[in-house]
Formats: C-alpha cells, sequence, structure tokens
C-alpha cells in the first residue's frame, strides 16, 4: 500500500525540502509563510542540520547565501514585504551562481496590503525583482501534492544550474489541507564532488554553462564577489568579460529549457479557446473548462508549472491553433502582458483579472467569457 | 606563526588602495595575528561587505567571500552554521558595520556566534568619496556635511557591549603591536569578537578636514588616544575628544552554535 502525507502547504513545503536535501534554513517570520519555518526549525535539527531565526529578511537570505557556499542545501520562506528586502542578494546569488531556493508565499500587496489576502500579485517581482539583467528559475504549484513534489525540484534545479530559484505559493497553498501521496522513485540532485589539483582549481572554469564550484573548507581556497568577475573569481569589469559573462548567465538557463520548462495541458488538442493561469486559480479554470465542455464550447487549459523561464515554445505553438486566449489571474493582468509580447497573429487576448483577496471563481470565469465566445 | 606571507595571494597585490592608506596595515597585522592560530589554511574564511575595508579579502588567500553593503555578518553567520569548522574573519568598516548592517552588528554580537569582526573605522565613507558615516566626529566635514556633521558619532564599543558580545577591544592603526596581540585576542574568543581599528582615510576624511597627508592624519588618531586606565580619570566631557583604547570586554559565555547543537539539535535527536 502506498503511502500519503495530509498536509497545508507550508508544511508541505518544509518536509519536500527535508526530503530534497535541506539542511540550512534562515527566514523571519512573515504572514502566510511562517509554518515553513516552523516545520524546519523542528525537523532541521533531528537530521543534523540547522535552523536560524534572523534578524530580517534581507539577513535571512544573506545567511543562506553563506551556508549554500559551505556546501550546505539552504532555503528561506517569506511573504511580499520579505520578497521585497531579499532582491538584492538575489542578484548576488543569480551572479555569484550559489544554489537557493526562495519561497514567497505570496499574499495581497503592495506593501503591508492584505497579509491573509489570495493574491498573486508577485509574477513579474518574481521575474525581475532585482535589478539588472538576469535569468530567472521559478516555479509555481497548485496543489498540496504538487508544492511537495515541486520543492523537490526546485532543489534539484537550484543545484543542477547553481541558479537560485523562486519557489512561488499563494494564502491558498499554503493553508489549504490536501493529502500527497508518497512515492519512492524521486530523483534528487547532489552538488558535484572534485577532484581536481586545487592549483589549477577555477571556481567558474565553465562547463557546459554551469560552473564548477566547491564548498568553502574543501581544500580549494577561491574568491567569491558579486562584481562581475573572470573564471578565476576574481573582479574583472572588462567590457568583453561582462557582455560573457552576462550572455553565459542566460545560455545557461535558455540552453536548458526542456530540462527547466514544465506545464500542464488540459484538452488542449482542438481548443479554440485556450485558458492560461497558473498556481491554484488553474484549478477553478479546470472547473471552468469542464462546464464549457459540457456545453459543446472546446475549452482547453495551459497552466505553466514553471513560470519563469515562460514555456513560451509550446504555448505559442498551441495559441496559434485558438481563437481566443483567456488569461485568468489574480492581479491586475501581468501574465496577460507578458504573453501580448509572443507572436500569435489573430488571437484574440482576453484578460479576466480580479484583486479583492479571493479566488476567481469557474461561474465568474464563465460569465465573463460568455460575451468573448 | 611566521605563516602570514603564505596568507596574501601575491598575484593580486599592490593594494587598490590609495598609497599610506592605513587599510595595508590592519590587513598585514590580521594576517600576522591569524598566523598565530594554527589554523588550516583550507578551513579560514574570510568575509567581507562593500566598501574599501571590503576589499581586504580579495588579497587573502583563504576561502573568501566579498558581499554586499552591510551583509558581510549575515553571510558569515550563514557559512558557520553550515559548517563550524570553519573559521570565520570578517573584515568591515565604519559604514558597512554599523550604517546599513548595524542591525546585523547587535543581532551576531547578542548571539555570540564565533565570528571575529575587524572594524575599520576611518570616519567617513572612503569609497564613494567621502561621505559623513555613523562616526564621523561633530563638526568634521564630509562630501555630505560641508558645513560640519551634526550627529553624534556611535561608541561602536559600548554598541558591541550593549548587544552582548563577548570580546570587545579598540585600538588605532598608530599602534600595530597592539593590534596585531589585540586581532589575536578576538580570534582566541569562542565568540562574537570585535576589534574596532581607528585607521586614517587621508584621502577622504583628511582631505577635506585639512589633514592631506597620511602621517597628518595619523597624527591628529595619535592625539586623541588614551588608555582605557587613563581614561578613568577623565570626565565624560574630557573623554568626548577621545579614542579610548584596550579591551573593554573579554567575558566568554556559552557560543551560539555549540549551544545549538548542545540544546536544540540534542532533544531533537532524543525525539527522533
Ligand atoms: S579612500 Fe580612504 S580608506 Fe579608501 S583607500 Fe583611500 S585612504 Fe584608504
Amino acid at each position: 500500500m502506498s503511502e500519503s502525507l495530509f498536509l497545508q502547504g507550508n508544511e508541505a513545503c518544509a518536509v519536500a525540502s527535508i526530503r530534497a536535501g535541506l539542511r540550512f534554513y534562515g527566514g523571519y517570520p512573515i504572514t502566510p509563510s511562517s509554518e515553513v519555518a516552523e516545520v524546519c526549525s523542528v525537523e532541521l535539527p533531528k537530521i543534523g542540520g540547522r535552523f536560524i531565526q534572523m534578524e530580517d529578511e534581507i539577513a535571512s537570505i544573506a545567511t543562506i547565501i553563506g551556508a549554500s557556499l559551505a556546501g550546505a542545501k539552504s532555503m528561506t520562506a517569506t511573504s511580499g514585504p520579505g520578497f521585497s528586502l531579499m532582491q538584492e542578494a538575489l542578484g548576488y546569488a543569480i551572479i555569484a551562481e550559489i544554489p537557493i531556493v526562495v519561497v514567497n508565499v505570496q499574499r495581497g500587496g503592495p506593501s503591508t496590503g492584505h497579509p491573509t489576502g489570495c493574491a498573486q500579485g508577485d509574477l513579474m517581482q518574481a521575474r525581475w525583482g532585482t535589478h539588472g539583467d538576469h535569468p530567472i528559475i521559478s516555479i509555481y504549484p497548485e496543489s498540496v501534492s504538487e508544492v511537495y513534489y515541486e520543492t523537490i525540484r526546485a532543489f534539484n534545479l537550484a543545484e543542477k544550474y547553481r541558479q537560485p530559484v523562486v519557489f512561488l505559493m499563494d494564502e491558498i497553498l499554503a493553508h489549504m489541507r490536501e493529502s500527497i501521496p508518497l512515492h519512492d522513485n524521486i530523483e534528487i540532485v547532489e552538488r558535484k564532488k572534485y577532484n581536481v589539483d586545487p592549483k589549477d582549481y577555477k571556481p567558474y572554469a565553465i562547463e557546459n554553462d554551469v560552473p564548477t564550484m566547491a564548498d568553502f573548507g574543501a581544500g580549494y581556497r577561491f574568491h567569491v564577489t558579486g562584481l562581475y568577475h573572470d573564471e578565476t573569481g576574481f573582479p574583472d569589469v572588462s567590457g568583453k568579460r561582462i557582455q560573457s559573462t552576462i550572455d553565459r548567465l542566460h545560455r545557461k538557463i535558455e540552453n536548458n529549457l526542456n530540462d527547466i520548462c514544465k506545464w500542464e495541458e488540459v484538452q488542449t488538442n482542438d481548443a479554440e479557446i485556450l485558458f492560461l493561469a497558473v498556481g491554484p486559480q488553474a484549478r477553478a479554470v479546470k472547473m471552468a473548462v469542464k462546464t464549457l465542455r459540457a456545453r459543446g464550447v472546446k475549452a482547453g487549459l495551459f497552466r505553466p508549472i514553471t513560470v519563469w523561464p515562460f514555456p513560451e515554445e509550446r504555448f505559442t505553438q498551441l495559441a496559434a491553433k485558438a481563437k481566443t486566449l483567456v488569461v485568468t489571474e489574480m492581479n491586475k493582468g501581468q501574465m496577460a502582458s507578458e504573453v501580448r509580447k509572443y507572436k500569435t497573429p489573430n488571437l484574440k487576448i482576453h484578460s479576466i483579472t480580479k484583486v479583492d483577496s479571493k479566488m476567481i471563481s469557474p461561474d465568474e470565469i464563465i460569465e465573463q467569457i460568455e460575451g468573448v465566445c | 606563526m611566521g605563516n602570514e606571507q603564505n596568507y596574501f595571494r601575491k598575484e593580486r597585490l599592490p593594494y587598490i588602495w590609495c598609497p599610506g592608506c592605513g587599510n595595508g596595515t590592519v590587513l598585514s597585522c590580521a594576517t600576522k595575528a591569524i598566523g598565530t592560530m594554527d589554523w588550516d589554511q583550507n578551513k579560514i574564511v574570510a568575509v567581507s561587505g562593500i566598501g574599501c575595508s571590503s576589499r581586504s579579502t580579495g588579497y587573502l588567500d583563504f576561502n573568501t567571500l566579498h558581499t554586499l553593503h552591510g551583509r558581510a555578518l549575515p553571510f558569515a553567520t550563514g557559512v558557520k552554521m553550515a559548517n563550524p569548522e570553519l573559521n570565520v574573519v570578517v573584515f568591515t568598516g565604519d559604514g558597512d558595520c554599523t550604517a546599513i548592517g548595524g542591525n546585523h552588528f547587535m543581532n551576531d554580537s547578542r548571539r555570540n556566534i564565533d565570528l571575529t569582526v575587524i572594524l575599520f573605522n576611518t570616519n567617513i565613507y572612503g569609497m564613494t568619496g567621502g561621505q559623513y558615516s555613523p562616526t564621523t566626529p561633530v563638526g568634521y566635514r564630509a562630501t555630505t556635511a560641508q558645513y560640519g556633521n551634526i550627529e553624534p558619532p556611535f561608541d561602536i564599543v559600548n554598541l558591541a557591549i550593549g548587544a552582548g558580545a563577548t570580546f570587545v577591544a579598540r585600538t588605532t592603526v598608530a599602534n600595530p603591536k597592539e593590534l596585531q596581540s589585540m586581532i589575536e585576542l578576538g580570534l582566541r574568543n569562542k565568540g562574537f569578537s570585535l576589534i574596532e581599528v581607528v585607521a586614517n582615510c587621508h584621502e577622504q576624511f583628511g582631505r577635506i578636514n585639512d589633514m592631506k597627508k597620511p602621517v597628518e592624519v595619523i597624527q591628529w588618531i595619535r592625539n586623541q588616544v588614551v588608555s582605557i586606565e587613563d581614561a578613568k580619570s577623565l570626565s565624560a566631557e574630557e573623554l568626548q575628544s577621545k579614542v579610548v583604547t584596550g579591551v573593554f570586554r573579554n567575558e566568554p559565555r556559552p557560543e551560539y552554535v555549540e549551544t545549538y547543537d548542545r540544546t536544540i539539535m540534542s532533544a531533537a535527536l532524543k525525539q527522533g
């Protein structure tokens, strides 16, 4: 008999992170994310890991970057206001190529907004929150069981590409309780170990666009900085170096889209009305699709699970076949603006948005598109 | 002893610092002190923030981490917690540690995590062009205090003691011998150690305050120095314009990560 867990999303995220190999958590309390920290504080020391509650979110993300450099898989969890404070250090982890997982349990914003409100207002912040040109990986699950498995995938991607992963959740996912069927064949990615002579060691010598960095203390003494640097890790601000570093940081993600991008399709084969939705909002869309299909309307859903990089290739294939695209989101149309930049001639784009701290219901969705199709 | 030359990445020299800058003296004393510690070079981590002093890490042949402005301490905290075997030394400045990084400074002092912080106090933001810092004395000029600074400076030593640091000392670049021995004492303290080093930034602090040459600023520092013993006979008013040097606190108490492991981890392991 296969086992299962029955947890809320925040607990599932914490438990899964430990399954993925988490050994260090640094965080600061914030609604609606705090249970992630609470569970980690209890579970991590049981397996020889450590937990610390830092003085703010800036310190939280800084401390997990330090811990990751010293060899521990590391994570922090927060919500909008804390995620805003973390942006500078997120950029550091990107340019210094330090694997970390940053969980952002979205709430109503801007500012203090509505701490227990449902919202998807941080999609663009997850993409562009830190300054400068940078790639990002961001995952957004729709159910508690997906939180569990996608948390593990977030760690795997972070380690594999030496890239911070922003794991998006929201108030709904955080506190909803659902069961998680457990299976054994879970892939866990571990960091490479090194056997090169320390004398020849270059932390940013690049194989397949991903550097091969050793852990601090492992016998390879090297330098890490947030300045542009060469393959030794020391500052180099020549134009050529800057261009090639920034290009490579993007390339290591862009050349691996097949591995990084993940999505779900519901009845997309003949879909004339194509819905686009992410996170738990997509579950309401699924119900709307079912109702519409029962009425003979050819509706379907495309749901990016990897939100960033956006699964552009598959999206444009589906969009080319559809007549109308309906983007349904709990914000003022962030995804709708994103998809407008992809070439989808003759496609009518209809945006359904709501920012009243509640999910958009299947009935509301159907009502809104009645005039459209 | 005598390892200190191996602690420099000679290919990275000369320093980026202005000729005559006091930072070189601090770095050389720090390496000498580390050389007395019998530490495996591979297990030493040097962490810095942003600013002139924070460029120190680039010259040191350890595991070196040049972080973000103000954030050396939380990065160092993560390194230490992930691997307590590592010996972590933090290089920071007055602005880096007590303005933008002040919150981290207080909280790591309170935790008594085993980090040794060497704070270069140049009384100014050097790298950005001479703006006033939390330690610019009242009445002195800076590029953002052209009419004279009106903000009372931090007493960094009292700040650290108030927050709970277990080793706290202050000295100046004018006294390299004392500087080295204080860093050594700080390294030997199993807990949070702060060594404040009053250093000469003639290029920014000096120039705008009519002390263009390094020696002039060093002399200005020297003139203010009074030892902790001599300070006892001075009034609070007299002490205002003084730099009191010495070891202000050296009182060990349980270190943070050790306490975590001894209490939290062992309780958690029992629970299973
Ligand atoms: S600006 Fe001041 S602190 Fe910076 S290198 Fe020059 S003298 Fe030293």
